[in-house]
């Protein structure tokens, strides 16, 4: 899993927590509450679905991590490595 | 499929609040399961059939309604939380509403999904109060999605900024019938939610009224597989040691979970916690709510409009010089009730309801109707049926007696005895305890209230309190 792939699987979870939202011009550096409607309910909803889709454990001392999509590519991908390989 | 005894989560109630509930932890892999005592999900919000007619119990209007693209609100919340599409929700707009005050409705603010206009009423008939107005509409604004704790009183908050109180009734009048747990005042941080919910944001209805609301949420828990148990109510909490242990059900079966979510109203939880001390264990339990109602519905062969009917969706009515909402002392208080006559939606064109509703509710005390033994309680529906009726007629153009009978082809009426019967609410209580358990906590560490007795209430703030207290209570709760 690169950086990049990370990213992008961040951005489909958001695109299934809040489908009304364009994301299709999203800086990855920029605070993603700062381009796009989400609340800390939907922060919420994309560590529950990183945790249900990957089994993926984001501590809430973390949360601020998943800030940017860069940041959120910088804390997540070491953690898709360390995920035991699919028997 | 329903024979396990052992559950991640239970919740007690397929209403709006235990389905929303339900959907999220069901989604998010807990193994999950719902008990119903009724055949029926919706709970105060439920459906019936009557001489091959369908019937909506509560919804006169889903609230908290905002057009496509308005972001930040509690119904975009709620869609994101469900993950549901809005057009499933299939909401059409009301045409107009009124608060009409006096004998004949004289004093009428009309309102309706645009805030400006009911601004713009309230600057023609109070203009020396239209600027304290434009502040507490700011001030209510800022409260946000979360009633404020700690703040009793809606009147002393409304008098900072609004002198006439025949205004302050006016504002108060919708709040309290839509809905006040509490006599004469009502909570600020609740008015403010109401007040969001019905002027700031506004009505709306599906064509077919609540059953496709139901429909979709029953499929969307059961896709993700949740379970359901219906005609199969919960006797006793069984408490040990500061926590729910088992739930007892009626038919004597045994079921454990992790965590019990109830939506049946505090009181009502309360009173299923066995041994009854532990119900009381840090403070006492809720009390029983008095505010309860009779609604009277009249269906004619026509539409409401052939009576010149039909411009209004919805009239909140009171005919004397103050607005009292309390436990009448009469059987009902015809003095004031709303009227609803859901024919008056922007349906679709081509779509209109098949025939013409008119419902009208007004404040009733329950241990009347309760006592009643039953031959005097159907002669009582048939006479305040004609006075509740009679009284909400005077709010519209008139009708001639003989030619609204010849249009009529059923009636229907409910009281608090119905409300109670249907649903488990004491004293048929549609609005619940006066006190609120804002985090949903009970004596009891792994039982949370959701619904009307959190404190949101309505189609849409039943199912966020449910998804709320389903986050904060399972779901925050970390893995297991």
């Amino acid at each position: 899993m690169t950086k990049d792939e990370c990213k992008k699987v961040v951005l489909d979870i958001i695109a299934d927590i809040a489908p009304d939202e364009d994301l299709s011009n999203v800086k990855p550096e920029v605070r993603l509450r700062e381009q796009l409607q989400l609340d800390s309910m939907d922060f919420l909803d994309i560590v529950m679905e990183l945790r249900k889709r990957y089994g993926i454990e984001v501590p809430e001392a973390d949360y601020p991590q998943l800030a940017s999509l860069d940041s959120c590519g910088e804390y997540l991908t070491p953690k898709f490595n360390a995920l035991p390989a699919k028997p | 499929m329903n024979s396990r005894s052992d559950y991640d989560v239970a919740i007690i109630g397929a209403g709006l609040a235990g389905l929303a509930a339900g959907i999220r932890v069901a989604h998010f892999g807990k193994r999950v399961c719902i008990f119903e005592r009724h055949n029926a999900p919706g709970g105060l919000n439920s459906f019936y059939s009557l001489e091959g007619r369908k019937f909506d119990v509560g919804l006169h209007a889903v609230t908290n309604y905002v057009r496509p693209g308005v972001k930040g609100t509690a119904l975009g919340r709620l869609l994101r939380q469900l993950r549901l599409e809005r057009e499933q929700l299939a909401l059409c707009e009301q045409k107009q509403s009124r608060v009409a005050f006096g004998p004949r409705g004289e004093q009428a603010l009309r309102f309706t999904n645009e805030f400006a206009v009911f601004e713009s009423e309230v600057a023609r008939l109070f203009p020396a109060e239209i600027d304290g107005f434009r502040r507490l509409a700011e001030v209510i604004r800022g409260t946000g999605l979360a009633p404020e704790t700690g703040v009793a009183s809606a009147r002393t908050v409304f008098r900072r900024y609004i002198r006439d109180p025949l205004l302050e009734d006016m504002l108060l009048c919708p709040l309290m019938f839509y809905g006040s747990a509490s006599e004469h005042d009502m909570d600020f941080g609740q008015a403010a939610l109401l007040f969001q919910a019905i002027f700031l944001e506004g009505l709306a209805r599906p064509f077919e009224g609540v059953r496709p609301i139901l429909r979709l949420l029953l499929e969307k828990y059961r896709a993700a597989g949740g379970e359901r148990r219906m005609k199969c109510g919960v006797r006793r909490i069984v408490a040990r040691g500061g926590r729910a242990a088992a739930l007892i059900l009626d038919s004597g079966e045994e079921i454990t979970a992790n965590e019990i979510l109830s939506t049946i109203g505090g009181p009502e939880t309360a009173a299923l916690i066995d041994p009854p001390a532990a119900a009381a264990a840090g403070a006492p339990p809720p009390p029983a709510g008095v505010i309860a109602y009779v609604e009277t519905m009249a269906i004619f062969k026509c539409q409401p409009a052939e009576f010149g009917w039909g411009e209004d969706t919805i009239v909140f009515f009171n005919d004397s010089a103050r607005f009292t909402y309390e436990q009448p002392a009469q059987p009902v208080d015809v003095r004031s009730g709303v009227i609803c006559l859901p024919n008056n939606y922007s349906y679709p064109p081509g779509q209109q309801l098949p025939e013409g509703l008119f419902r009208v509710t007004s404040l009733a005390p329950y241990a009347y109707w309760a006592n009643l033994p039953e031959a005097a309680y159907r002669e009582e529906k048939a006479r305040w049926f004609a006075a509740v009726q009679a009284s909400a007629r005077r709010f519209f153009p008139p009708v001639a007696d003989a030619a609204l009978a010849a249009a009529t082809v059923a009636t229907d009426m409910y009281t608090p005895r119905t409300v109670e019967r249907f649903t488990g609410r004491r004293n048929g209580a549609i609005y619940g305890s006066p006190e609120k358990a804002l985090s949903g906590t009970t004596p009891l560490a792994n039982l949370h209230l959701a619904g009307t007795d959190q404190g949101l209430l309505g189609i849409v703030g039943a199912m966020l309190s449910g998804i709320m207290m389903a986050n904060q209570h399972v779901l925050q709760k970390g893995s297991g």
